[in-house]
């Protein structure tokens, strides 16, 4: 077995151990589940996007990312993918790895300016993921990446309808060092790494969806007896088929060269949320009544999915984009485009 | 189960393309004055001389072994020549059937004689296809097949109708897939076999037209009467026909042609848009342009499968099922962008080309397997029944 499947094995065993059920309601009632969270970090899984030599353990890209999908499964609430993410962008620009949780969010909509001789950002993030509970926040603005360990407050909190924490940020920080900001911007590379989480939530989906309909006995034979149920399952099986192809591109595209990565994840990020629609739709549906509860585990899936289909820039915004960038190619350039953008 | 469904990663070919580039050059020099309207039949367009070129390019039977015409390139290649070609609207009909489906067929389960008689004339695109499936009441139901083939002295003799069968009227064979043997009440699928059936020297053989929606005749009825073919006709094995049919499918239903029906309204489409878009119009071709890029890859993690030896009917199937649900709802939404009324003899090529396509939209989940059937087949793959 590869190092790469052994990683995804352990961690499979990991999150199966500890975010069963009742970890899953304290962390829907607002609870840091600290101890979840513990045996992640022990596990060396914040440091996956890290190079050997920045401090990482040498884990391939793509294996990395299987393990956001992993985490997707899980509904994992818990802020993995965007650890992973800072931690990479830190490592990348040579500066000290987190040592807590951590999020990495662009610069854009702050004030970056020179201050003595370090840089002084200040101005307000919108829902960061996991804000109150983040060590480290690290900006990147497309030439420079900064580690802020110190000066942010939770301005307002929020959470996603997953009651993930959303929290807006304060920010009024001095870095004293920064680093080349390399990679895709934090936006397109949020954007990947909600395609993976989607695409694992969806494989969980289908499976309680495939559980459900096989036990549930309605007029005298399993649900999966009907041929209305086995055609919807079908529909939502290919769903699911869909949205894993789009995020194994999202993927590929992000561990790749960053110039050539726009188009492929926008692209993959607009698949898979609107497979992630209309799955959701169907299982509810499937579910019956049972679904519409919080009794079931199909609702964490449900609210994450909706709640990761829409951020990470809306999907308006990268159909915009994408739908610019093949408007622009024209008419006859338009399967050339096609055949170059992913 | 849920690695039943995962398409793996399609491999990047080199030689496929820079293949890509010679292909593009071809068709510019080779079609450039073919009209949208025309383009928009997608693989309905006919034209022998066409897939004479193609076959001197050295550009059909591309994975077939030289000794029967072929040019042993790998699967990546043949798909690249075929998007290229499906792409740009070319008129490939005429060998389109035999290069993606009879010959293999052939190659697989037909004798040598059968093989070297056949094979190089597809190849060089001299020959053309049909498939003798569907029946009057034998649909989606294919193993309600009731025509007949019954040994003779003189070799088989072969009477029933075959339905829809497309392009019946200009092809020089046909793969029927009859009754040779009785079915038994477990196994409704025993006693059938495939035939080769020399469309133009089989006497009780009579093809006849069906206008299909569109006005356009590509469907036929072919009626065999008592019709004789030589011993040498049958392919592979008497009473394995439900099995042979079922192994080249998968080559079957998942191609570029399951979802680039409708490219040419996308191009028109974007075309008309030009210089008057709008926050919609990006949105709904950024929409668009997302789905046709993830389903192109379904479809190349297919041929990387087939390719490696693998059957893989399920996901075939799901890239039929998705294909069609997208070149289906390209239609919808060219309508809310651009308001048009649909007429074929228009001199917009938009409102030709919409008209075209609106007009043969319905057969996209039809042939090669309903969606019925698909999702049956999608819903078994998962572990339902």
């Amino acid at each position: 077995m590869s190092d790469g499947a052994m990683l995804i094995e352990a961690a499979q065993r990991l999150f199966a151990d500890r975010i069963d059920d009742a970890a899953m309601r304290r962390a829907r009632g607002g609870e840091w589940i600290g101890e979840a969270w513990d045996a992640i970090a022990e596990m060396g899984l914040p440091l996956a996007l890290v190079s050997e030599e920045a401090g990482g353990f040498g884990v391939e890209t793509v294996d990395a990312l299987a393990l956001v999908r992993l985490a997707g499964a899980h509904a994992l609430p818990l802020p993995l993918a965007e650890t992973m993410l800072a931690n990479g962008a830190l490592g990348a620009a040579g500066l000290p790895l987190a040592e807590g949780p951590a999020a990495l969010i662009d610069g854009a909509g702050l004030t970056i300016a020179g201050e003595g001789a370090g840089w002084r950002i200040t101005g307000t993030a919108a829902r960061v993921p996991w804000a109150r509970d983040l060590s480290t926040l690290v900006v990147a603005d497309g030439a420079h990446t900064f580690r802020i360990g110190a000066g942010c407050t939770v301005a307002e909190r929020s959470t996603n309808l997953a009651a993930m924490p959303r929290d807006d940020l304060a920010i009024d920080a001095y870095c004293e060092a920064s680093g080349p900001a390399t990679g895709v911007s934090p936006l397109l590379a949020g954007a990947a790494l909600r395609s993976l989480q989607i695409a694992g939530a969806l494989e969980t989906v289908l499976a309680l969806t495939i559980e459900h309909v096989s036990d549930r006995v309605q007029f005298g034979r399993s649900l999966s007896k009907f041929q209305a149920v086995q055609h919807e399952l079908a529909k939502l099986g290919g769903d699911v088929a869909v949205a894993g192809a789009a995020a194994d591109m999202a993927a590929e595209a992000l561990a790749g060269d960053p110039a050539e990565a726009t188009l492929a994840i926008a692209a993959a990020t607009i698949r898979a949320r609107e497979a992630a629609g209309s799955a959701v739709a169907i299982a509810q549906q499937l579910h019956g009544a049972i679904g519409f509860t919080v009794e079931h585990r199909l609702h964490w899936y449900t609210t994450a999915l909706w709640s990761w289909r829409d951020e990470e820039g809306g999907t308006r915004y990268w159909s915009d984009l994408l739908g610019r960038a093949a408007l622009a190619a024209g008419g006859a350039g338009f399967w050339q485009f096609v055949t170059e953008a992913a | 189960m849920m690695d039943a469904i995962r398409f793996s990663s399609p491999p990047r070919h080199e030689a496929a393309e820079a293949l890509r580039h010679e292909v593009r050059a071809f068709l510019a020099e080779t079609i450039p004055a073919r009209t949208p309207l025309a383009r928009s039949d997608s693989w309905n367009g006919y034209d022998r001389d066409f897939s004479r070129k193609m076959g001197a390019r050295g550009w059909l039977g591309m994975t077939w072994p030289k000794q029967y015409g072929g040019h042993e390139r790998s699967a990546f290649e043949r798909y690249v020549v075929v998007e290229e070609t499906l792409a740009a609207g070319a008129p490939v009909l005429s060998h389109w059937i035999a290069d993606r489906q009879s010959g293999p067929t052939l190659l697989r389960f037909g004798t040598e004689e059968q093989k070297g008689r056949v094979l190089p004339g597809i190849a060089a695109g001299e020959t053309c296809f049909c498939i003798g499936m569907s029946e009057p009441d034998s649909g989606s139901d294919l193993a309600a097949t009731r025509t007949r083939a019954v040994r003779s002295a003189d070799g088989w003799r072969i009477t029933g109708t075959k339905i829809w069968t497309s392009n019946a009227h200009n092809a020089d064979y046909m793969i029927l897939f009859c009754r040779s043997g009785d079915s038994t009440p477990a196994d409704r699928q025993a006693g059938t076999s495939q035939f080769l059936i020399d469309m133009k020297n089989t006497p009780g053989l009579t093809v006849r037209p069906i206008i299909d929606l569109a006005g356009q005749h590509h469907f036929n009825e072919c009626h065999f009467e008592d019709a004789l073919v030589p011993a040498g006709a049958l392919i592979g094995t008497e009473g394995q026909g439900w099995q042979q049919v079922m192994s080249e499918l998968a080559f079957e239903r998942s191609g570029p042609e399951r979802f680039l029906s409708s490219i040419q309204l996308i191009v028109e489409l974007i075309a008309a848009l030009q210089g008057s878009d709008s926050d919609l119009a990006r949105a709904a071709i950024g929409r668009l342009t997302a789905h046709l890029i993830v389903l192109r890859r379904l479809s190349r993690s297919v041929a990387a499968m087939l390719e490696a030896g693998e059957n893989p009917a399920l996901h075939a199937a799901i890239v039929k099922d998705q294909g069609a649900l997208f070149e289906q709802a390209i239609p919808d939404i060219a309508r809310s962008l651009i308001d048009a009324e649909p007429d074929r003899a228009a001199t917009s090529n938009y409102n030709a080309v919409l008209a075209n396509i609106v007009l043969n939209a319905p057969s996209w989940s039809l042939r090669g397997g309903t969606r019925e059937i698909l999702r049956g087949i999608i819903a078994r793959g998962l572990g339902l029944r």
